[in-house]
């Protein structure tokens, strides 16, 4: 399917940066088989990417609010279960919103958490606003700045791979910044209730009471 | 204010809270709680996660409780003003949490860059859905505390006891 611009974006711009991936393919080929971790997103676009790799099952926490929190909340939930795999996965700007807390997991270093940022260099759900990824600002620098030593940056069909086998390998925190084009995520009509996601989330994960 | 007296309530505090089996310590670092950060340090039971900046800790309690865990986020009441969105979680998500404030710009305080958010702790926690409790003396401690653990973790609400600068005395400039 052909990726959806939307209106007034620089879509030359943005290819010529390095954000041409298309998200709806490129993040169910880096993620693989979902089932094999417990997922945290941010909100919109990372949501939706993953509310419909999963049909928005019980192993997912999404968020449409507390932007900022998703990193942290996949650490919690990291320390708190080192027999699961933990993807957090969000986008840029949620995870500029708490920059910091790279520099705190990086601390730590669980070497159960995976943390990739869908990273199309856009504020997608406010307008399309670029944000500092494009204009200059390098997440994965400052990931590695942060202490993680296991990172990269998939900007190609290429390099999916090996994006890929980093999420999924456990002897540290691993950190992929996922490049992709300023284009629609797919759409997904997910649960939206925080407190019903939690139960849920508990329930498949603890058992029920 | 490191008295003996003031040692030995803060090391009951910590007691206290492993027997409610919080093995995650969330804090940004501070006088007040000085002796909690440094036993969850030395305590290969728990995770000692030092924050940046409080409202990580606000999602950090969340991530536990998806997990199964306990924890606890340990501020001066500078952060609580630094966690308010995230705390979203708590009355939106109904997220259990567990939050010990050592105040400042409360009693005695003699700076005047405490007082602002020292006052507005209360309100400001209590917009967010987050019940208050106040510990002023060495004595209400471990009840106050023994009280919020059943609030927080048999009644999934989210909690915040103030250890007052009446408990904690007021810093000197």
């Amino acid at each position: 399917m052909a990726m959806r611009y939307p209106q007034g974006v620089d879509v030359a711009a943005a290819m010529a940066a390095g954000f041409v991936l298309d998200r709806c393919e490129a993040v169910p080929a880096l993620i693989g088989k979902a089932e094999d971790f417990l997922i945290v997103t941010g909100l919109a676009g990372t949501a939706r990417d993953i509310a419909a790799l999963t049909h928005d099952s019980a192993q997912i926490y999404t968020m449409a609010g507390a932007m900022g929190g998703a990193a942290m909340i996949g650490l919690g939930l990291a320390l708190a279960r080192p027999d699961k795999r933990v993807l957090v996965a969000t986008g840029d700007g949620e995870l500029l919103m708490n920059i910091g807390a790279l520099a705190t997991i990086a601390v730590l270093n669980p070497a159960n958490l995976s943390i990739l940022v869908v990273d199309n260099g856009h504020y997608g759900e406010t307008g399309w606003q670029r944000s500092h990824t494009s204009l200059g600002v390098d997440l994965e620098k400052i990931a590695i700045g942060s202490g993680m030593q296991r990172t990269r940056t998939v900007g190609s069909e290429a390099e999916l791979a090996d994006g890929a086998r980093l999420l999924r390998e456990g002897n540290g925190t691993a950190f992929v910044v996922l490049r992709v084009a300023p284009a629609e995520p797919p759409s997904y009509k997910r649960n939206f209730d925080p407190a019903a996601c939690r139960n849920r989330f508990r329930d498949a994960l603890l058992g029920p009471g | 204010m490191a008295t003996d007296a003031g040692e030995r309530w803060q090391d009951a505090l910590y007691d206290l809270l492993r027997r409610h089996n919080v093995t995650q310590f969330a804090y940004v670092p501070d006088a007040g709680h000085r002796i909690l950060i440094d036993r969850s340090l030395a305590d290969p039971g728990v995770h000692s996660v030092a924050l940046t900046t409080e409202e990580e800790g606000v999602a950090l309690l969340a991530g536990a409780d998806l997990g199964g865990a306990r924890s606890v986020l340990l501020m001066q009441s500078s952060g609580a003003g630094n966690c308010i969105n995230m705390l979203s979680l708590a009355k939106g998500g109904r997220f259990p949490m567990l939050m010990l404030l050592s105040m400042r710009g409360d009693f005695g305080e003699g700076n005047p860059w405490q007082f602002p958010m020292g006052q507005a702790v209360e309100p400001v926690l209590h917009a967010m859905g987050v019940i208050v409790l106040r510990a002023e003396k060495p004595d209400d401690v471990i009840s106050t505390v023994e009280a919020a653990l059943t609030m927080v973790f048999q009644s999934g609400n989210a909690v915040a006891v103030l250890l007052t600068q009446k408990l904690l005395g007021a810093k000197a400039f």
